[in-house]
C-alpha cells in the first residue's frame, strides 16, 4: 500500500510499504491508499491501465501489490523521464526497476510488467494524488491503542519512549516492523505490549559533522540512501542489496542492529566502517563502537531500557570500500554471507584494513587477523592470496539451506579476491 | 480441414486481448476464494493440529484442553467423519490419520470463532506420538527398497544389439530436486450447508469435479448433495489437482458438524510444509552413439520420489517414462521407472507433471555427452532430431516432426546465434572471472491426458431473450487465460462481439464429472465442449433466421452480431433473430461436449498413441557467470513457440514467458531441503517460507527476451486450429542449464564434460567451475565424483 510521507524533493512522497507487516494502528492518523483507491475497473489509473493492457497480470493474486509498488515509483518526484538510458534497472522514463524488487510474481515471468513500468508517462494535471505532493503529509499521531488485552503505543517523543521502557522492561520495541512482523505473521509471536518508536524526531536526525556523520537509527534506510546521496560509497553498495525497496521504506539501521541477526545486512557494513553506536536510556547517552556491540546469538551490550538513537561513522571516509553480499538470488535475499570492505591504500601499501563479515558466526564480526595481515603490506596479488587464505577461516560458518560452510568459507576467501580484481581493474581503466 | 479447426472470417479468437479479469486484478476487485469470507455471517475458522515426526503412530489424541480455549468450538477428528476418512482417490491419505506419514501432517483440526482462537486452541491439543523409522530421501528409499505403486517399463527395439553397435557408451547418475508450487494464493476452502443439507464448496480447485466426489465420500453422502465451485485461483501450476480435495472436505465436515460456515485456509508455512510438490526425482544410465554422434541406446532406471502416498505419482511416472525421448529419435530403449515411497509430503501434479523429469534426464545426459563426443551441443542436438515416419518409444507417430527443425533454426535465425557464439568465444578469451555461453535446446511434450478416459470435457451455454449469452465449461481459471479463451471462442462460433458473452464461475452442478484443468487441456477440450454447445444453437437459430430473410438455412451469415443471407441482400440483429427464436418456441440453451478421437493407451505394456498432438518450442539462452562466486545472470533468451494457431495471443506469451522463468526457477535457483539428519527434525522441510525458498524475481528475468509464436502453425482437429500452451514452454528453460553448464566448461576447458547439480544454484556452480578449473585441460581428470552428485565415467 501507499503511504503519504515527508519528501525529499516534495512536500509529500506516496511511499510504498509492506502491507502484512505494517501493524494497523501504526498507521493512526496516516494518509493510506491502496490499490482499490487508485482506480476501479471502469476508470483505471495509469498504472492499472498499462498493467492490464499488457498481459502484467495473469492469476491477478500479486497484482494489488505490484500497482502500489509501480504507483510510487509513477509519482516519484525526481524520477526523470527524458528517454535517457538510465543504466541497467531503469527504463527510459526514469522508472527504477528496484521498486519493484519486493514484489513476487509466480505467472507472468516479469517481462511484461516491467514493460508496463517503462511504458509509464507523467502524472497529468488534475491527479489528486500527484497534487497532493504539494502539502504536508499528516505526522505520524501519538497513539495509545488497546483491544483489552495488547497495547499499541506510539510516544510523542524519546523520553516518553525511555520513560515507557523502563517501567514495562518487556515491552517489544519496533522500529519499521519488517523483522518483528515476520514473526507475528509466521511464528504466532505476540507482544504484550508494542511500543513504536519509528517516527520519534529524536531518532531521525542525518547529521554531519567534521569528526563523523550521524544517522538517526529510527530513519528508514531509504531516507538514508537518499539522504547521502551517494556520499558513502560502501552503503550505496549496500542499500540497492539490502533486502527491497518495500522492505527499506520501513526498516530502518536500529531495527537492524537492535534484531541483533548475524545475516542481518547493514553490520558488515557499518564494522568496516567503523561504526559507533549511540546507546540513550533514562539516565542517559553512551557510546560504543559496533565491534564491541554484539555479544551472542541477537544478544548485545544494549542495557534493558537503553533504545539505539543513532549510528556514527567517523570521517574521513577509507578510499577502497566494498560490499559484497552472496546469496542465492541477487534482488531481495537473505545473505548467505555478507562481507564489508574499507582499506586506506597509500603508495601501493594498505595502511589501514577493516573488514566487516555477516553470516559466518553467532553475531557479525570484524576479520581482525585478516585485517592484521593486510595492513603494513603491499596491495598486491600475494599480499591478497595470502590474506584471503586468512579470511577463508575467520569465524565459524554453518551449514545451513542457504548455503554449505564451505562455500561460505570459500566465499570470504573470494570476496577479497574479487575485491583486488576489481581495484587493478579500476587503476587499469 | 476438420471442422473444428476451421475458423470464420474475422474471429474473436486469434485477437491479442488482456485478461477477461485484468481490470478486476489492478484493481483488487477480483474475488478469490477467501475473500468470500468477508462477505459471509458467522463463519468459523479452521487450523491443522500438525505433528512434529516425520513418521509415528499417534496412541492417543487429547483435545479438550483446545476445548478449554475461549473462542474454539470443536475439534474434528477422525470419529466426525461419516463416510470415508480418505482424501484421495487412491484410498491411501487418511484425512484423519492415526499414522503420523510426514513431519508436519495434520491429525485433527481445530474450529474456532477466529484463526487466532483456532490457532492457540492447535497449539495445545495434545497427542502421544510412537516415532517409527522414517525414509528421508530418495536414495534411502532405493536402498532399503521403499517403493510404491507399479514398475513399468518403457521399452523399444533390443537394447543390447544398440549398446553392441555403439562407438561411444557413458553411463551415469542424476539426482535432482522437486519444486514448491508457491502459487500466491495459499490453498483455501469455504463451506456452507445449504437449505435441504446440500453441501456448497467454494475450493481454490483445479478439479472442482474430484473435491466434490471427495468432500461426498467423506460425508458418506452421493455426488448430487454437493457442489463445488471455483471462482478463481491465485495460481494453480499442478498444486491444485489434487491437494485441495481434503482440505475441501476438512471445511464441508466442519460445516456439517456445526451447521455454520467453515473456512479454511492454510498459511504460506502450512501450505508448503503439508502439500505435495513436483517430485525430484534420481536416474541411473547408460547410453550409446555411434561414431557420428547419433544416439543408438538408452538404458535408464528413473525413481520418482513419491513422498507418503500414491497421489499422482503414477502418471506422473508414466509421462516422465513418455518424455525421456523429449525430440529425438532413440531406436534402442529400455526405461524402469519406480515411485519411492518416502516420509515427505504426497509429492503431486506440477506443470509438466513428469514430462520435464523425464525430459531433464535425458537432456543432462546430451549436455554431459556432447564434449566427449567432440561434439557442438547444438550439433549434437539436431543430429538426433526426429524424422518423418518415425515413432516414439511408446509407438506413437510423431507428428509433424519438421516443425522440431522448423523452431530450431528459426531460434538460431532468430537469435543471431552462430555469430553470437563467436562475440561469446572474444568476451571469454578477454575476461578471467566472467565467462559467458549460450545454448540451444528443443521441446516436444504430448498433449492430453495420458489415460484416455479423461479426455472430454462438457460446456453449457445460455442466451438470454435479450441476446445476451452466458457461458459456463468444466475449466478453471487460475491465471492461464482459460476464461479470456473460452470467451473468444464462444463468440467465434456464435458470430457475435465478445462484449455479448459472459462467463460464469466453474460449478459442479452447471458442468458435471469434469476433468482436472490440467495437462494443459484445458482449450482443447472445453473449447470442444463450448464451440459444440454453441453450434446447437447456431444451428436452430439458422433455421428461425432462414425463414425471416427469405433463404435457406445453409445460407445465413451470423457475424460481428448482425445476421444476413450470403449474399448479404437481407440482414437482421442477433438480438431480433433470437427474440424471434424465441417466440417460436426454439431452445436457447445448450449442453456441449467433447472428447479427442483417436486416443488409445495401454499402461500395461506402455505402448499407444496416448496423446492427440505434440506442442513443440526451441529456446536459445544466453547467461553470463561470475567465476568469484558462481553467481549468474541471463543476459538474453530467444523463444520460437509453436502454439497452432493461437487462441489468444497475449494469453500464449504470457504462458510461454511464465513457464519459461517457472522452468528457469525449477533448475537453478528453487532448492527444496528437507532435514535429513537422525536428529529430533528428521525429514522436516527446511525450506518452508519465501524467505528460505526463493522464487524468481526481477532480478531472474532475462534482461532481453523475445518471444516468436511459429508462423502457419494451424492444428488439424483441434479448436479454432490451436494448441495446447501451458505446460510446454517450461521445459525450455533446460536452455538456462545448459548455458550454466558450458559457461562452467568455459572456466576449464571446452572439451570437459561438466556436472552440474539442479538446481544449479550460485553455490553449486561454484563448485562446478571449481572442478573444471581443477580439471583444466586433460579431459580424462574431469571424470570425478563430486559430492552430492552422481558419477559420470565411460564405461
Amino acid at each position: 500500500m501507499l503511504v503519504a510521507r515527508p519528501g525529499v524533493t516534495s512536500a509529500t512522497e506516496w511511499v510504498a510499504i509492506n502491507a502484512c507487516l505494517a501493524p494497523a494502528a501504526a498507521l493512526a492518523g496516516q494518509e493510506v491508499v491502496t490499490s482499490e483507491g487508485l482506480g476501479t475497473p471502469e476508470v483505471l489509473h495509469p498504472v492499472q491501465r498499462e498493467m492490464a493492457v499488457r498481459g502484467g497480470s495473469q492469476c491477478g493474486y500479486c497484482t494489488p501489490g505490484f500497482i502500489c509498488s509501480m504507483a510510487a515509483e509513477y509519482y516519484r518526484p525526481d524520477r526523470e523521464a527524458d528517454g535517457a538510458d538510465h543504466g541497467e534497472v531503469h527504463g527510459p522514463n526514469g522508472f527504477d526497476l528496484h521498486a519493484l524488487s519486493g514484489n513476487l510474481c509466480r505467472c507472468t515471468g516479469y517481462r511484461p510488467i516491467r514493460d508496463a513500468a517503462y511504458a509509464l508517462g507523467t502524472p497529468q494535471g488534475g491527479d489528486r494524488l500527484a497534487d497532493r505532493r504539494e502539502e504536508p503529509p499528516d505526522a505520524p499521531e501519538a497513539t495509545e491503542f488497546s483491544d483489552g488485552e495488547r497495547t499499541f503505543v506510539r510516544p510523542a517523543t524519546l523520553s516518553a519512549a525511555l520513560e515507557l521502557l523502563h517501567r514495562n522492561p518487556r515491552t517489544t520495541v519496533i522500529s519499521g516492523c519488517t523483522d518483528w512482523g515476520v514473526e507475528v505473521n509466521i511464528r504466532g509471536s505476540r507482544a504484550d505490549c508494542a511500543l513504536a518508536i519509528d517516527r520519534l524526531p529524536e531518532l531521525r536526525g542525518l547529521v554531519v559533522t567534521e569528526e563523523y556523520l550521524e544517522l538517526g537509527a529510527a530513519l528508514t534506510l531509504t531516507e538514508i540512501e537518499r539522504g547521502l546521496d551517494g556520499r558513502v560509497p560502501l552503503l550505496a553498495e549496500l542499500f540497492p542489496q539490502f533486502a527491497s525497496r518495500l522492505i527499506r521504506n520501513s526498516a530502518t539501521l536500529g531495527g537492524n542492529l537492535g534484531t541483533g541477526s548475524p545475516i542481518g545486512d547493514s553490520p558488515p557494513a557499518l564494522l568496516a566502517l567503523d561504526a559507533r553506536v549511540v546507546l540513550s536510556g533514562i539516565g542517559g547517552e553512551r557510546e560504543v563502537p559496533l565491534a564491541d556491540y554484539f555479544t551472542g546469538y541477537r544478544q548485545s551490550v544494549r542495557r534493558t531500557g537503553e533504545l539505539i538513537k543513532a549510528v556514527r561513522i567517523p570521517l574521513p571516509l577509507a578510499g577502497l570500500t566494498a560490499f559484497q553480499k552472496i546469496a542465492k538470488r541477487r534482488f531481495d535475499d537473505i545473505s548467505s554471507v555478507a562481507i564489508g570492505f574499507a582499506l586506506d591504500i597509500d603508495e601501493g601499501t594498505v595502511r589501514r584494513a577493516r573488514i566487516g563479515l555477516g553470516g559466518i558466526a553467532a553475531t557479525p564480526i570484524r576479520a581482525y587477523h585478516t585485517e592484521s595481515a593486510l595492513e603494513g603490506q603491499p596491495w598486491t596479488r600475494s599480499t591478497v592470496l595470502a590474506a584471503a587464505g586468512l579470511l577463508r577461516a575467520e569465524g565459524t560458518p554453518m551449514d545451513d539451506h542457504r548455503a554449505s560452510s564451505r562455500y561460505r568459507a570459500a566465499m570470504l576467501g573470494q570476496s577479497l579476491l574479487k575485491l583486488y580484481a576489481r581495484s587493478i581493474e579500476e587503476v587499469v581503466a | 480441414m476438420s471442422n473444428l479447426s476451421q475458423r470464420p472470417e474475422n474471429p474473436v479468437v486469434g485477437v491479442a486481448l488482456p485478461h477477461e479479469s485484468a481490470g478486476l486484478h489492478v484493481t483488487g476487485a477480483a474475488l478469490y476464494t477467501d475473500d468470500l469470507v468477508h462477505r459471509t455471517k458467522d463463519v468459523l475458522h479452521a487450523h491443522p493440529v500438525q505433528v512434529p515426526h516425520a513418521h509415528a503412530r499417534i496412541t492417543a489424541l487429547r483435545t479438550e484442553p483446545a476445548m478449554a480455549v475461549p473462542g474454539v468450538v470443536t475439534v474434528l477428528t477422525a470419529e466426525d467423519v461419516p463416510g470415508l476418512n480418505d482424501a484421495g482417490v487412491s484410498h491411501d491419505e487418511p484425512l484423519f490419520p492415526s499414522e503420523v506419514m510426514f513431519h508436519g501432517h495434520a491429525v485433527c483440526w481445530v474450529l474456532g470463532e477466529t484463526w487466532e482462537a483456532a490457532r492457540l486452541g492447535a497449539q495445545v491439543v495434545e497427542f502421544d506420538a510412537e516415532p517409527l523409522p522414517a525414509v528421508a530421501t530418495v536414495a534411502e528409499a532405493i536402498e532399503t527398497d521403499s517403493f510404491q505403486g507399479a514398475q513399468p517399463v518403457l521399452s523399444r527395439g533390443d537394447i543390447e544389439e544398440g549398446f553392441a553397435k555403439a562407438a561411444h557408451v557413458f553411463s551415469g547418475e542424476f539426482e535432482f530436486s522437486g519444486q514448491e508450487h508457491f502459487y500466491l494464493e495459499t490453498q483455501a476452502a469455504l463451506a456452507f450447508v445449504d437449505e435441504n443439507e446440500q453441501v456448497f464448496v467454494h475450493s481454490s480447485t483445479q478439479h472442482p469435479s474430484e473435491t466434490q466426489e471427495i468432500v461426498a465420500h467423506v460425508l458418506g453422502r452421493p455426488s448430487h448433495a454437493v457442489t463445488a465451485q471455483c471462482l478463481r485461483m491465485g495460481g494453480g501450476f499442478g498444486g491444485k489437482e489434487m491437494q485441495p480435495h481434503g482440505l475441501a472436505a476438512v471445511a464441508a465436515l466442519g460445516a456439517t458438524v456445526t451447521g455454520r460456515p467453515v473456512r479454511l485456509r492454510l498459511n504460506r508455512t502450512q501450505d508448503m510444509l503439508m502439500t505435495g510438490k513436483r517430485h525430484g526425482f534420481h536416474a541411473r544410465w547408460r547410453v550409446g552413439f555411434d561414431l557420428e554422434g547419433h544416439v543408438l541406446a538408452l538404458e535408464a532406471t528413473v525413481t520418482a520420489d513419491g513422498g507418503w502416498s500414491m497421489d499422482l505419482s503414477a502418471p506422473v511416472l508414466a509421462r516422465a517414462l513418455c518424455h525421456i525421448d523429449n525430440a529425438y529419435w532413440i531406436p534402442h530403449v529400455r526405461v524402469h521407472g519406480r515411485i519411492a515411497k518416502t516420509n515427505k509430503q504426497s509429492n503431486t501434479a506440477f506443470r509438466g507433471f513428469g514430462g520435464p523429469q523425464g525430459m531433464l534426464v535425458f537432456e543432462d545426459i546430451l549436455g554431459r555427452c556432447a564434449p566427449l563426443l567432440g561434439l557442438d551441443p547444438i550439433e549434437l542436438r539436431r543430429r538426433n532430431f526426429y524424422q518423418a515416419g518415425q515413432s516414439t518409444p511408446y509407438g506413437q507417430p510423431v507428428r509433424h516432426p519438421e516443425r522440431i527443425a522448423g523452431v530450431w533454426e528459426q531460434v538460431i535465425d532468430n537469435g543471431d546465434v552462430l555469430a553470437r557464439q563467436q562475440e561469446i568465444a572474444a568476451f571469454n578469451a578477454g575476461h578471467e572471472h566472467t565467462k559467458r555461453a549460450l545454448a540451444v535446446t528443443p521441446v516436444k511434450f504430448g498433449i492430453s491426458f495420458n489415460l484416455t478416459a479423461f479426455n472430454q470435457a462438457g460446456a453449457l451455454v445460455h442466451v438470454y431473450k435479450d441476446g445476451s449469452v452466458l457461458i459456463n465449461h468444466g475449466g478453471t481459471e487460475m491465471g492461464q487465460g482459460l476464461h479470456t479463451k473460452m470467451l473468444q471462442v464462444a463468440a467465434t462460433t456464435l458470430g457475435i462481439p465478445l462484449d455479448r458473452v459472459r462467463l460464469a464461475p466453474t460449478r459442479t452442478d452447471k458442468v458435471p464429472n469434469t476433468s482436472a484443468t490440467a495437462a494443459s487441456s484445458g482449450a482443447d477440450l472445453n473449447g470442444g465442449a463450448i464451440k459444440n454447445a454453441c453450434e446447437q444453437i447456431r444451428e436452430r437459430l439458422h433455421v428461425v433466421a432462414a425463414t425471416r430473410l427469405g433463404c435457406g438455412p445453409g445460407e445465413v451469415r451470423i457475424a460481428e452480431g448482425s445476421v444476413s443471407t450470403l449474399d448479404g441482400t437481407a440482414s437482421l440483429d442477433w438480438d431480433e433473430l433470437v427474440m424471434a427464436a424465441y417466440l417460436q418456441r426454439v431452445q436457447l440453451f445448450a449442453a456441449g461436449y467433447y472428447r479427442t478421437e483417436g486416443l488409445h493407451w495401454d499402461a500395461t505394456t506402455f505402448r499407444g498413441s496416448p496423446f492427440k498432438y505434440f506442442a513443440y518450442g526451441a529456446a536459445a539462452t544466453e547467461v553470463e557467470v561470475d567465476g568469484f562466486t558462481g553467481a549468474y545472470r541471463t543476459l538474453r533468451v530467444d523463444i520460437v513457440h509453436d502454439v497452432g494457431d493461437s487462441l489468444s495471443p497475449l494469453v500464449d506469451l504470457g504462458q510461454i514467458e511464465g513457464g519459461f522463468v517457472q522452468g528457469a526457477g525449477w533448475l537453478t535457483l528453487e532448492d527444496l531441503r528437507w532435514d535429513t539428519g537422525d536428529g529430533q527434525g528428521r525429514g522436516r522441510l527446511l525450506t518452508q517460507a519465501a524467505s528460505t525458498y526463493k522464487l524468481p524475481s526481477f532480478s531472474e528475468m532475462p534482461e532481453e527476451f523475445n518471444v516468436t509464436l511459429l508462423p502457419h502453425a494451424e492444428e488439424e482437429g483441434v479448436v479454432y486450429g490451436s494448441k495446447a500452451v501451458g505446460e510446454p514452454p517450461l521445459m525450455l528453460a533446460f536452455s538456462v542449464r545448459e548455458a550454466l553448464r558450458q559457461a562452467v566448461a568455459a572456466f576449464g576447458s571446452p572439451s570437459i564434460g561438466v556436472e552440474l547439480a539442479s538446481p544449479a544454484t550460485p553455490e553449486a556452480v561454484y563448485w562446478a567451475i571449481e572442478r573444471a578449473r581443477a580439471a583444466g585441460t586433460p579431459p580424462a581428470a574431469v571424470i570425478q565424483p563430486p559430492p552430492r552428485e552422481g558419477r559420470l565415467s565411460r564405461a
